[in-house]
């Protein structure tokens, strides 16, 4: 099927989201779609499949004009959509799920799911997806229920399937694993609309490249092109995509973590056990796949955990027992991993974010009284200073961008003197151009002589920030290792491997290959053309294959 | 297919998850209201008002990657988020079309408009005239019994009406402050009709118990009732903060407690008027009485004067003190509120003590303004009422005041429209109940007047409403 989208312009009152954007989607082919975030891709994707009448244009498919009065007419043309945030019910199943909308019943009114469970074993059969169609949504790690969102798409005979950021909520490993069933979709014969900000995955499956900036199509590119051209092409402007960072100058050792033991409500150890210590002037970025302790031992460090033994110390000060107000006030500064839940209040103006966990000091308040030109005031000089593109300080903050809501908690953070600095995902769900300029103001933080700790799931900011790299396994410390370990090494430890091992295997590994091939060691340029697509089944890539060829 | 046009006038998905702030297992706690000596409309309200969380979103939420929050708590939370600090102009439409349907309920009941109807189709004008006669003659009648009177006698009789629309509105405006102030803390406070109780208590027995000097004794009676509120809304918070409790479970159990401690208090030697079978308290002093503000012609009290204060005072908190900011912070995102080191649990005790503080001012103003004893109707509607009235505020204190203002005209006005024009009283709270149905239900009020949302807020389209389609046509 051929999906010809023609001059699509939506408006939204005064706000143009789409500007005569013309796209040609090949049967077979996986066609991306690369943007900042507020490019104008999803607003695209939504026209595309009838949840937005387009202001004007035309969708073609196979040469025929249609016109889209809803989802249902989309997927009755063969086109299926996978949300970011997935649209499944977390108490059915998944044959439930899969039923949900087209469900067909027996005799008395009885809902009939036989036939749903047995499609579902076929596609997941022929894909490799290893889903269990009796399996509860809610008990399915991420991977897989985006899994259950693309059979989804299939049982409805979707010939072009749109993924509209699908690897915004991945690990690295499940995000090759998704790489590799788009390329088997498309053996299949089905068309892939990709949309997607990161510049590795869309170089390593894609054949065509459509760039969207503000609402406009800036131009198309080959998957050769250099990640540097993407990106610029992408931003509007050059990008340095590798972080010039001088060599870190760690100075005295002044923050201290020591046994840390953190114990969940069900009684689990989720974090073990844990010792490490970060000096004035370095950074430490704690990779690990997420869920395995990074979150709750941030939280330990900021007073928000309950349960904690062992000892973390700051200056020689004990910071294990104290409320998140006495840690903050002690020099702490903290980015917390999911902004709009835990970073920012989404209705409070951005003035007031600003000054979130500061509303009562000088000199936005005097007693219990605040002075809101100070807040204004303050505000300002922040917007400025951290280039938060903003009308107007007074304005909701959820109506920014989310990389601009990033700036604006990243702002908040680094605006008083700190004797500590963490930031986890600092840049989740941000756009490069926003990406450089915060990794320049974290490095300008430790260059400042902060401690800096870095938790990160994403291997490639793991690896542009961190002096010294620690790896999360289970709630437990697999070690310590330096700035510049290969990145096949980091993944095997992120799977549970200790260093020594992981290094073990991976340099026998490389000997069994045929020689010459040496897997991709720099980050900014992965050689995507050396790799050999749906050559290797899905099974296989365990956690034990990050790094090793997708990268 | 209907849903189609739903995503397109979406509004802007929930910013904030809050996903205990009411479980949906709660909901159909306020049901029993409708057994106690409460109005059937309240319990109706406070039911619907819950409910609307569950009935007005689909089923199928978005699993997002990281939580493991129950479907749909946030969602009802959000609606519920929705309603009370709404769309200005909806609110303003939404009495103006309960105006309109109330009109034309009037007229049904409208004798004359019953004759003419039986040759409507020989002449119409006569109907139609009718009906345009009835609908406006009650409102003129109840503008004239709630404002302005031109048959009183004399400048004071004219404005007669306007000073019964304020003293009525008092407790109003200062429990509806109540229930606003605690929602902006996240909070859903049902618990106003027993704070007004337990602070009528207080204060009535200090003012017919005590004999104390002129001045002191009237403060003391206001402390003492200002207390009794805060008291009885601050166990809320320590209960909610500490255990977890459901602030409007424990809210509605607590109404029923200071319901029947005032009854039973009243049968007690202590509280029931010597020689009295009723259950009455004996008159209170006259030194513990609210003075009255334009003389003894009007019953108006200085009790009106407090609710201003109060207004500005709520107003300043919420607005321009370290104290608003924090319950506004914990009102809107619980959890961003936790890790910029804010303390919920006290944020959460000190917002109902306050809340429930400021009912006990409407306890205040019914013993010692209005009432001047001691009844087991003290509170009347009050407490209820004052949900509306917050609702109708938008939550915000002048909002509130305005709302205040004119639940206490309606309800000073029907009076004065049976008796000019036999309508019935029942009609006023028809239309007061129209004014919560619409307010609830904006795309209603927006699609009767024919405009259009779209604009912006589509452009931050829900995902709930993609959910709602793709569910539907999946």
């Amino acid at each position: 099927m051929k999906l010809e989208l023609k001059g699509i312009t939506k408006r939204f009152g005064s706000l143009v989201a789409n500007d005569h954007i013309d796209v040609v989607v090949e049967p077979g082919q996986i066609h991306c779609l690369l943007g900042e975030n507020g490019a104008g891709k999803s607003t695209l994707m939504n026209v595309l499949y009838g949840l937005y009448e387009p202001t004007e244009g035309q969708i073609l498919v196979d040469g025929k004009p249609v016109t889209f009065r809803g989802p249902g007419d989309a997927m009755a043309t063969g086109i299926g959509m996978v949300h970011q945030h997935f649209m499944l019910v977390p108490v059915f199943t998944v044959a439930e799920n899969v039923a949900l909308g087209a469900e067909t019943t027996k005799a008395g009114g009885f809902l009939n799911l036989d036939d749903t469970r047995r499609k579902i074993q076929e596609i997941s059969d022929r894909y490799g997806f290893d889903v269990d169609p009796d399996a509860m949504i809610e008990d399915l790690p991420v991977g897989v229920q985006q899994r259950v969102e693309i059979i989804k798409a299939l049982v409805r005979d979707a010939k072009v399937l749109i993924l509209d950021e699908p690897t915004a909520v991945l690990t690295p490993q499940d995000t090759d694993e998704l790489l590799d069933i788009m390329r088997q979709l498309k053996s299949h014969g089905t068309s892939i609309v990709f949309i997607s900000h990161k510049l590795r995955e869309v170089k390593a499956v894609s054949d065509t490249i459509t760039v969207i900036r503000r609402g406009k199509v800036v131009g198309t590119a080959d998957p050769s092109a250099s990640t540097t051209e993407l990106a610029s092409m992408m931003v509007g402007r050059a990008v340095n995509l590798t972080l010039d960072k001088a060599p870190a100058n760690p100075q005295e050792t002044t923050f201290q973590v020591k046994d840390l033991t953190v114990i969940a409500p069900s009684g689990q150890h989720v974090v073990d056990g844990i010792s490490f210590d970060i000096a004035r002037g370095e950074i430490l970025a704690v990779a690990g796949v997420q869920g395995n302790g990074q979150t709750e031992l941030t939280e330990a460090i900021l007073g928000l955990q309950d349960r904690v033994h062992g000892s973390i110390l700051l200056d020689g000060e004990e910071l294990v027992g104290r409320s998140v107000k006495e840690v903050l006030n002690a020099g702490v500064g903290f980015v917390p991993e999911d902004r709009s839940v835990d970073g920012l209040i989404g209705t409070f103006s951005i003035a007031e974010n600003l000054i979130l966990d500061r509303y009562d000091q000088a000199p936005f308040a005097k007693g219990i009284s605040m002075s809101p030109a100070k807040v204004l005031e303050n505000a300002q000089t922040r917007i400025d200073e951290f280039d938060v593109r903003t009308p107007s300080g007074s304005l909701a903050a959820g109506t920014l961008s989310g990389g601009n809501q990033q700036k604006l908690v990243m702002a908040r953070e680094l605006s008083r003197p700190l004797r500590l600095f963490i930031a986890s995902q600092p840049t989740r769900g941000v756009d490069v151009g926003s990406i450089e300029f915060l990794h320049k103001r974290i490095v300008a933080e430790r260059d400042h002589g902060t401690p800096v700790m870095i938790i990160s799931t994403e291997l490639d900011e793991v690896i542009e920030l961190a002096d010294r790299i620690a790896v999360l396994y289970k709630g437990k410390l697999v070690g310590i290792v330096p700035a510049g370990t290969r990145r096949d090494v980091l993944g095997l430890m992120m799977a549970g491997l200790s260093p020594e091992d992981a290094h073990a295997d991976t340099a026998s590994k490389h000997a069994a290959r045929q020689p010459g091939d040496v897997p991709a060691e720099n980050p900014a340029e992965p050689q995507v053309s050396k790799q050999a697509p749906a050559a290797q089944p899905v099974q296989e890539s365990s956690s034990g294959a990050v790094g090793d060829d997708h990268e | 297919m209907s849903e189609n046009n739903e995503p397109r006038r979406s509004a802007a998905p929930d910013p904030d998850r809050n996903p205990d702030a009411l479980p949906p297992e709660t909901q159909p706690a306020p049901a029993p209201e409708a057994e106690s000596g409460a109005p059937v409309k309240d319990a109706a309200l406070v039911t619907s008002l819950d409910t609307a969380g569950g009935a007005m979103r689909p089923s199928a939420v978005p699993v997002s990657a990281q939580s493991g929050s129950l479907p749909g708590t946030d969602d009802s939370d959000s609606v519920l988020r929705k309603i009370f600090t709404g769309n200005g102009i909806v609110t303003i439409l939404a009495v103006l079309l309960a105006l309109i349907l109330g009109g034309l309920l009037i007229a049904s009941t409208d004798k004359v408009v019953a004759a003419t109807s039986s040759y409507f189709f020989a002449r119409p004008t006569d109907f139609l005239a009718a009906v345009w006669s009835a609908a406006t003659s009650s409102y003129v009648a109840l503008f004239q019994g709630s404002v302005f009177n031109p048959r009183g006698s004399g400048v004071g009789g004219q404005f007669a009406p306007l000073m019964e629309t304020l003293t009525i509105a008092t407790p109003l405006i200062t429990a509806g402050l109540g229930v606003a102030l605690a929602f902006r803390a996240g909070l859903f406070n049902i618990g106003a009709q027993g704070q007004i109780i337990m602070a009528g208590i207080l204060a009535a027995w200090v003012g017919f118990a005590l004999d104390l000097p002129v001045g002191l004794h009237l403060l003391l009676v206001l402390i003492a009732g200002v207390i009794g509120g805060a008291v009885w809304g601050g166990l809320v918070g320590v209960l909610k903060a500490r255990t977890g409790a459901h602030e409007v479970i424990v809210t509605i159990m607590f109404n029923y407690i200071a319901l029947y401690l005032v009854r039973y208090l009243l049968d007690t030697p202590a509280f029931q008027r010597p020689g009295e079978t009723t259950p009455i308290s004996p008159i209170l002093d006259p030194s513990a009485v609210y003075p009255q503000i334009f003389g003894s012609q009007y019953r108006l009290h200085i009790g009106f004067l407090l609710a201003i204060a109060a207004t500005i005072f709520v107003s300043w908190l919420l607005n321009r003190s370290t104290i608003g900011f924090e319950f506004r912070a914990v009102g809107a995102n619980p959890k961003a509120a936790l890790t910029a080191g804010i303390n919920v649990p006290r944020a959460t005790i000190l917002v109902m003590t306050i809340a429930g503080g400021l009912a006990g001012l409407a306890g205040v103003a019914q013993v010692a303004g209005t009432e001047k004893v001691l009844t087991d109707g003290v509170a009347a509607t009050y407490g209820f009422d004052a949900i509306t009235v917050a609702l109708l505020g938008r939550s915000t204190p002048w909002g509130t005041f305005a709302a205040g203002v004119l639940f206490g005209a309606f309800r000073a006005g029907a009076v004065q429209m049976q008796i000019q024009t036999g309508t019935p009283i029942d009609i006023v709270l028809v239309v007061q109940s129209l004014i919560v149905l619409f307010i609830a239900a904006p795309p209603l009020v927006r699609a009767i007047f024919g405009l259009n949302p779209r604009k912006k807020k589509a452009a931050t389209a829900g995902k709930s409403q993609k959910a709602a389609a793709t569910g539907g046509a999946a």
